[in-house]
């Protein structure tokens, strides 16, 4: 079995040959003229601002606040979807009384309910963070609620039969059991909120953020710092996937042959 | 001879769609202290069937069950059951982890967990992989694990369920041969499930014959052969033969 997947050189300049193909055809497109140089900014210039707006701390604190939101709201919403998951999962009655509710309110994309946060709450972090949670919570429920029933009955009878209660088989057995679908639904939770935060700044945040740049540098046309927030957006989301959650799938369900370890 | 279990004429009866089954019909058996019976039968014998309902699992429809006296209700730290799927060790805990569940569940402190954790470990030659995750060890090494957890907490009663069905016919034999020794070092009283009757001749001292649907008792017997026994035998090969009279009509 493989362990911890290793670092390969192959790989490294397969996926930098995909991102440097990604950045010709921006080139090409940028330099056709279709748009004009301030809509379609050649790399070189996108290059600077984000250089300019890493150097002088600004771009770094409007991830920090984007990231925050996220951390801050994934928080939130995990107090309430893993309980309520491992809930739906274990007892009937819960299971029917809240998996209607679930469903209907799991398809509504998070944005389509800023506005109305917006009302309730007006321009800001709380308007934020409620879109962020309603993004994260319903993976979460869902997964949690499909791991706990798939936990082996197997492991439930053995420790039954080695004298565990209710309370040792749901702690000891049910929780670790699940945890391959815990992580998968942090994972996927995190997935939407990235996504939903942006959206949510864009339309709900005050000073700080990600989104915020965007919408800021759309009044004064600077497609260059638009476009260096979209990379700070895509490489954020991305190494927070590769290392917070590699890391802890590693640690975990991995290392315990529960899923195959990830590919690098 | 005192008697480790007693069934008085149990019979189990499930409903299906269909209506009711009866896989199990007035079974008696007695099973001696610290002996090793073997349950055989053909599949649908019920022979799952008993021994779910020793374990606690099932609960007979009809007669009783004796262990120790007592009736049994639900399961207990009296038994302890191994299963024919590797799958039965917990993932997330190492093998020595996993042997020290039943005494986590009884409230054994951790250094005197481990201690022991490790004696069953090495009961079934297994101490060097004590730290290993259950992924990393073979079936045949899953098994023993699998069987030095249920001794660990020390039952008076280990009950088996084709343990060895899924392995391959070399490490079938060595974990036999191994079976024989733990049970002669730990003298517990065992019932286990088989439906291969070399199996059964090679192990038992006790043996229950079962025929199929329902669930019925066709024969029981002693077999005092000596110990090692020696599958290539005379009177291994015609111990095998009169077992045999009764699983073919």
């Amino acid at each position: 079995m493989t362990g911890t997947a290793r670092f390969s050189w192959k790989a490294f300049w397969r996926g930098t040959a995909g991102v440097v193909a990604l950045m010709v055809i921006w080139e090409t497109f940028a330099r056709s003229g279709i748009f004009s140089a301030a809509l379609a900014p050649p790399l070189a210039s996108i290059a600077i601002s984000l250089w300019r707006m890493l150097l002088d701390g600004t771009m770094p604190q409007h991830a920090l606040y984007t990231l925050g939101r996220v951390v801050l709201g994934i928080a939130l919403s995990c107090t309430i979807a893993i309980p309520l998951g491992m809930l739906m999962g274990r007892v009937r009655a819960v299971e029917r009384f809240f998996l209607p509710p679930v469903s209907v309110l799991m398809p509504i994309p998070s944005l389509a309910w800023v506005p109305l946060f917006i009302l309730w709450f007006g321009i800001g972090n709380t308007a934020t963070i409620l879109v962020v949670i309603y993004a994260a919570t319903f993976p979460m429920v869902y997964n949690v609620w499909t791991g706990v029933r798939s936990v082996n009955p197997l492991w439930l009878r053995a420790a039954a039969a080695m004298g565990a209660n209710r309370r040792a088989l749901f702690r000891k057995v049910v929780l670790p059991a699940a945890l391959p679908f815990v992580i998968t639904g942090l994972r996927l939770s995190f997935g939407r909120a990235w996504i939903a935060v942006v959206g949510g700044e864009l339309l709900a945040s005050p000073v700080w953020g990600l989104g915020k740049v965007i919408f800021d540098a759309k009044e004064f046309l600077n497609a260059d710092v638009m476009i260096a927030a979209l990379i700070v957006i895509g490489a954020v989301g991305l190494l927070c996937e590769r290392v917070v959650f590699q890391a802890l799938e590693h640690a975990t369900v991995a290392r315990w042959g529960m899923v195959a370890a990830a590919k690098r | 001879m005192v008697e480790a279990i007693k069934a008085h004429n149990i019979s189990y009866e499930y409903e299906t769609a269909a209506g009711a089954v009866l896989a199990v019909k007035d079974v008696s058996f007695s099973v001696d202290d610290a002996a090793f019976m073997c349950v055989l039968g053909p599949s649908g014998c019920g022979k799952t069937t008993i021994l779910n309902m020793l374990a606690g699992f099932l609960t007979p429809t009809k007669g009783e069950i004796l262990i120790g006296g007592k009736a049994v209700a639900g399961q207990g730290q009296d038994r302890g059951v191994v299963f024919q799927d590797f799958a039965q060790l917990f993932p997330w805990r190492t093998a020595r982890r996993n042997v020290e569940f039943g005494l986590e569940m009884r409230g054994v402190p951790p250094a005197e967990r481990r201690e022991t954790a490790l004696k069953f470990l090495r009961l079934v030659k297994l101490e060097k992989f004590a730290d290993a995750y259950p992924h990393q060890l073979s079936g045949g090494m899953q098994q023993r694990v699998a069987i030095s957890r249920s001794l660990a907490y020390n039952p008076a009663v280990l009950l088996m369920d084709e343990p060895f069905a899924a392995l391959d016919a070399m490490t079938r034999e060595e974990m036999q041969k191994l079976l024989t020794e733990v049970w002669q070092a730990t003298k517990k009283t065992v019932v286990y499930i088989t439906h291969n009757v070399a199996e059964a001749v090679y192990l038992a001292d006790q043996l229950l014959v079962l025929a199929a649907h329902p669930g019925t008792v066709k024969a029981q017997m002693r077999l005092d052969l000596p110990r090692p026994r020696d599958a290539l035998s005379t009177e291994f090969v015609e111990a095998q033969r009169e077992v045999l009279k009764h699983l073919v009509h």
